[in-house]
């Protein structure tokens, strides 16, 4: 199983990735850089996280036509394993790879802190491993994570299992204290129809290691590696 | 030559925190009348465009590819020949 890590400039949590991959998950991992169009033998394409092309516009905005990205588009479409983190989760809603859109936290703060989330779907590659609620505690660090999506768009994701993670309280509870930026019913995960696509902002390669203060999301990692096998 | 002058703001159906923040703050300058505010973004553009058709298009065109997120955004813009 080959991990690649895109690296935009103003990414900044794409070393992390790399790290999570190819250090703690021992997989075969490279950076692919944001003007290469070539995937190389990638099975698993991480979108990290950062401040792509400095946010300009809006973040991910950019990011979206970047040479790479329409290779990672062709990619997606026919089926590969695409995990978009944090600045990669607003970058794969700009691409609509998964729909729905992030608008700025409801605090206008940028927010760094530990969260729990919940597991609301295990169909999804990155997601296998892990049980239907299994709460997991991962880190957020973001300005723009409140995710927004219309009435009828709503609708779909929950009738086609899309939803994927949701931040809730260590006890599994969807609370609205619960909730680190306004999004819209706890919202912190969502997939594409076929669940190849998975857009998050917790960072699960923030929390791979226990001196990271949680490995869980080591699991999400982990789930790739057994999905693939 | 055209001048477009594009206007982004967030889709009226969508809470805009950084113009409720404002309204906050021109309310506590004391002008309560002002009733509503919302923020958004503004961007000129100079387009080489053989007539305001063509300019038209390509200015609409732009704006739903890259200038506005067409999920939370609407966007306006008006055209001058320069």
């Amino acid at each position: 199983m080959n991990f690649g890590v895109l690296v935009f400039p103003g990414s900044n949590c794409d070393h992390d990735a790399y790290h999570a991959a190819a250090h703690i998950l021992g997989a075969d991992t490279k950076f692919i850089w944001h003007k290469d169009t070539d995937l190389g033998n990638s099975d698993v394409i991480i979108v990290p996280g950062g401040f792509s092309y400095g946010d300009y516009l809006r973040s991910g905005a950019i990011a979206k036509y970047s040479p790479v990205m329409k290779s990672v588009i062709d990619f997606a479409n026919k089926g590969g394993l695409v995990i978009g983190i944090c600045n990669g989760m607003q970058i794969l809603t700009e691409a609509q790879l998964v729909p729905g859109a992030m608008l700025h936290n409801e605090q206008l703060r940028f927010t760094c802190k530990q969260t729990y989330i919940k597991t609301k779907s295990n169909k999804t590659a990155f997601t296998s491993g892990l049980s239907v609620n299994e709460v997991l505690q991962i880190p957020i660090a973001h300005g723009e994570g409140n995710y927004f999506i219309d009435e009828d768009g709503l609708k779909s994701l929950q009738d086609n299992d899309q939803i994927i993670f949701t931040y809730c309280d260590s006890d599994g509870l969807e609370t609205p204290e619960a909730n680190p930026n306004g999004t819209l019913l706890n919202i912190a995960g969502v997939s594409n129809k076929q669940g190849n696509v998975l857009a998050m902002m917790p960072h699960p390669e923030r929390a791979v290691e226990k001196q990271l203060g949680s490995d869980d999301g080591l699991k999400i990692f982990e789930s790739i590696l057994s999905f693939a096998r | 030559m055209y001048k477009a002058k594009v206007y982004i703001t967030l889709r009226k159906s969508i809470l805009d925190p950084k113009g409720k923040a404002t309204l906050h703050a021109l309310h506590s300058l004391g002008y309560n009348s002002i009733q509503e505010a919302r923020i958004g973004k503004y961007i000129e553009l100079n387009v080489e465009a053989a007539n305001e058709d063509e300019a038209n298009q390509l200015v609409k065109e732009a704006s739903e590819k890259l200038l506005a997120n067409m999920v939370m955004e609407d966007f306006t813009f008006e055209l001058e020949k320069i």
